[in-house]
């Protein structure tokens, strides 16, 4: 049985559409990234998966019970972690912890193994108020509460936004852990970077899905050869390959612009000449790796 | 039930970690029990006073006895010319002055009647009326004792001014149960409207409703450690106007306390349902302070008579939860009745709870808006 399955699922805001047909399933067991900007619809999708939010159209269903006849019950079972810092920053980590154990119907002790791992990095913090932590430790606190009633579902609404490098890889590491305990987790991120993370992604660009698979799938199905371009002068480079005719597509991408080109036999060398004659010197253009990111302009592109 | 305990030990957490909370809960009671009874009080102490005694005879000088001995006067200056009179009351501390004529005890004796000349300061007309009442007060006290010494006099009316329940006319009886009803008022509604404001604000909201505790028991655990606080509130009023403004609660305190936890419960209702309308924590407290401290001084009769009202103010008075507890208050503190005299206030005072009650509960949301 999956998970999760939304079945052309709708949010509206004022007129607006925020959530668009979305149709989603996500396995049992599964670690399923929804990658996409700010203002997506993310949030939206989360918050109708558990409930909180009724959908405008579509259904959804979460261990098989429906979001909105069964809400009750699809609360007892999942874990949500909001994407806002959402603990009570007055009481100590001990005391959040406890709080929501309690709530839960259950204790720290009974599900402690689960959250072992991670409870053992904030164990020196425990008296510490939960506001008085650092970004990451005040996130790894908020997956030890979403989990203390070892939910089946974990909802995790960016956990990773506004946390720093590190902890960003721990965190993916924790996950990585608890998908080892079988507990389906469904995460939003705006870092493409970790979407090659997942066991499955869905991009998703203002409220419809562009495409659901894993992220090798996705990175195969790049149709060009893409290389990743560097000059001297980095803004000229852009304007020049934006007008070549060559080109296909071509973006800034860090320190690099990626391009690709409409003839995929394309002699590199003379191109390169092409844009020395434009006054660019210090040319390098070589093949590079297809990221998601690249995927996800390239379906962006496609679409518009 | 661990529950419920548990989130009542959370929000007493709350409560007692922050102390601007803390000040606002227990400080603001204290300090408008203090401010009212002290400063704000219309009730008339040591007013300056002249006398010009042009008489200056046995009747005349036991009368400025009295006055001087009263302590709601000070003489603050023997004049002998009525020039004098204007000079004193421009130099703006002398309120009022009495002129005794000449001859007034021989007019007493022989014509059974006499006159004395009393000038107030009606730039203030409340103070002067009541300074001025003082007076007449005082001399006619002067004049039963009179009566009283001679067995006869014929012809003497004395009109007989007593003053129900506050015969030295304190000033705390009329504003202890209206500081209660303003404290209370003021404490359940703001504090419980924020502090479920605060959840969904914060966000802890959402991982409230995601998960088996219910809605519902949300709201208890949010009213019970308020209703605990401001019982101690009234305790604290209690025991401030028992041992420092001299104010005995005449009537039953187990009494008292049922009605307070009654009005409590009012208050707290309409704070959960001030909670759920908005979703800023400012929002709430501007709604709690503007809407509810406004018609609690001006509808519960505590400062304006609501009987002087137009009828259409005097109908909206009727939908004031305090308006009924300050009665109730007043009848129980002040006047020592029972729960036969309140019977009918307390039903009413139920009523708006249970409206409330029904009203809030029906609109709170299970789900974000």
């Amino acid at each position: 049985m999956e998970a999760v399955r939304t079945t052309h699922l709708k949010k509206t805001y004022h007129g607006k559409t925020a959530v668009d047909e979305v149709s989603l399933t996500i396995e049992q067991g599964e670690l399923f990234g929804l990658i996409g900007p700010d203002g997506a619809g993310k949030t939206s999708i989360f918050r109708m998966l558990t409930t909180l939010l009724l959908p405008d159209g579509g259904a959804a269903a979460v261990d098989g019970l429906d979001v909105v006849k069964d809400y009750r019950q699809i609360r007892k079972r999942v874990g949500y972690m909001p994407g806002k810092f959402s603990l009570y920053p007055d009481l100590s980590v001990e005391e959040n912890l406890n709080f929501f154990a309690t709530v839960f119907n259950t204790t720290v002790a009974a599900n402690y193994t689960l959250i072992k791992d991670i409870y053992v990095q904030l164990e020196p913090f425990k008296k510490r108020r939960a506001g008085k932590l650092s970004g990451g430790m005040k996130q790894k606190l908020a997956l030890c509460c979403a989990l203390i009633h070892k939910p089946t579902v974990l909802f995790l609404d960016e956990p990773t936004t506004g946390v720093d490098p590190v902890s960003r890889k721990e965190f993916w590491e924790m996950l990585q852990q608890l998908k080892a305990q079988h507990i389906t987790i469904l995460v939003s991120t705006p870092y493409m970077d970790e979407a090659s993370l997942c066991d499955k992604v869905a991009l998703i660009q203002q409220g419809k899905i562009l495409s659901v698979d894993t992220p090798a799938a996705i990175v195969a199905s790049y149709p060009q050869p893409l290389y990743a371009a560097r000059a001297n002068e980095m803004h000229q480079l852009l304007k020049a390959l934006q007008q070549s005719a060559d080109v296909r597509s071509s973006y800034g991408f860090g320190e690099f612009a990626h391009v690709s080109f409409k003839d995929t036999d394309i002699d590199i060398a003379s191109f390169e000449t092409i844009l020395a004659k434009k006054g660019l010197t210090d040319i390098e253009i070589r093949p590079t790796p297809v990221t998601i990111e690249d995927c996800f302009i390239e379906r962006l592109n496609s679409q518009a | 039930m661990k529950q419920l305990l548990t989130f009542v030990r959370k929000e007493f957490a709350h409560v007692l970690r922050d102390r601007k909370t803390l000040l606002i809960l227990f400080g603001m009671p204290v300090a408008q029990i203090l401010i009212f009874g002290f400063a704000l009080t219309n009730e008339v102490k040591n007013a300056r006073i002249m006398i010009m005694d042009q008489a200056k005879d046995q009747a005349s000088r036991q009368i400025i006895d009295k006055i001087e001995a009263s302590r709601y006067f000070e003489v603050n200056q023997y004049i002998h010319h009525r020039d004098e009179l204007e000079k004193g009351f421009k130099q703006g501390d002398v309120r009022l002055a009495v002129i005794f004529p000449q001859g007034f005890d021989h007019a007493l004796q022989h014509l059974h009647q006499a006159q004395i000349e009393v000038i107030a300061d009606a730039s203030d007309p409340n103070y002067a009326t009541t300074l001025s009442s003082y007076i007449s007060s005082i001399i006619q006290d002067y004049q039963s004792e009179q009566v009283a010494a001679a067995g006869h006099l014929p012809y003497q009316i004395v009109p007989q001014i007593r003053f129900l329940y506050n015969p030295q006319l304190k000033g705390a009886p009329n504003f202890v149960p209206g500081v209660m009803a303003l404290v209370l008022m003021l404490v359940c509604v703001m504090m419980t409207a924020v502090s479920i404001v605060k959840e969904k604000e914060t966000g802890t909201m959402e991982i409230l409703l995601v998960s088996p505790f219910s809605p519902l028991m949300v709201i208890v655990s949010k009213a019970i450690p308020y209703l605990l606080l401001s019982l101690i509130n009234v305790t604290t009023i209690l025991l401030l106007s028992v041992f420092v403004l001299d104010l005995p609660v005449q009537g039953n305190l187990i009494l008292l306390f049922a009605e307070s936890t009654l009005f409590i419960i009012t208050c707290l209702t309409l704070g959960i349902f001030i909670s759920v309308k908005t979703s800023s924590q400012q929002v709430a407290m501007l709604i709690s302070l503007m809407g509810m401290m406004l018609p609690t001084i001006l509808f519960s009769g505590f400062m304006f008579p609501i009987e002087n009202m137009p009828w259409p103010l005097q109908l909206i008075s009727n939908v004031v939860p305090s308006k009924w507890y300050y009665i109730i208050v007043k009848a129980i503190m002040i006047k020592g009745l029972g729960f036969a005299a309140i019977w009918k206030e307390t039903l009413i005072l139920a009523g708006i709870t249970l409206a409330l009650l029904v009203i809030s509960l029906k609109s709170f949301k299970i789900r974000l808006s």
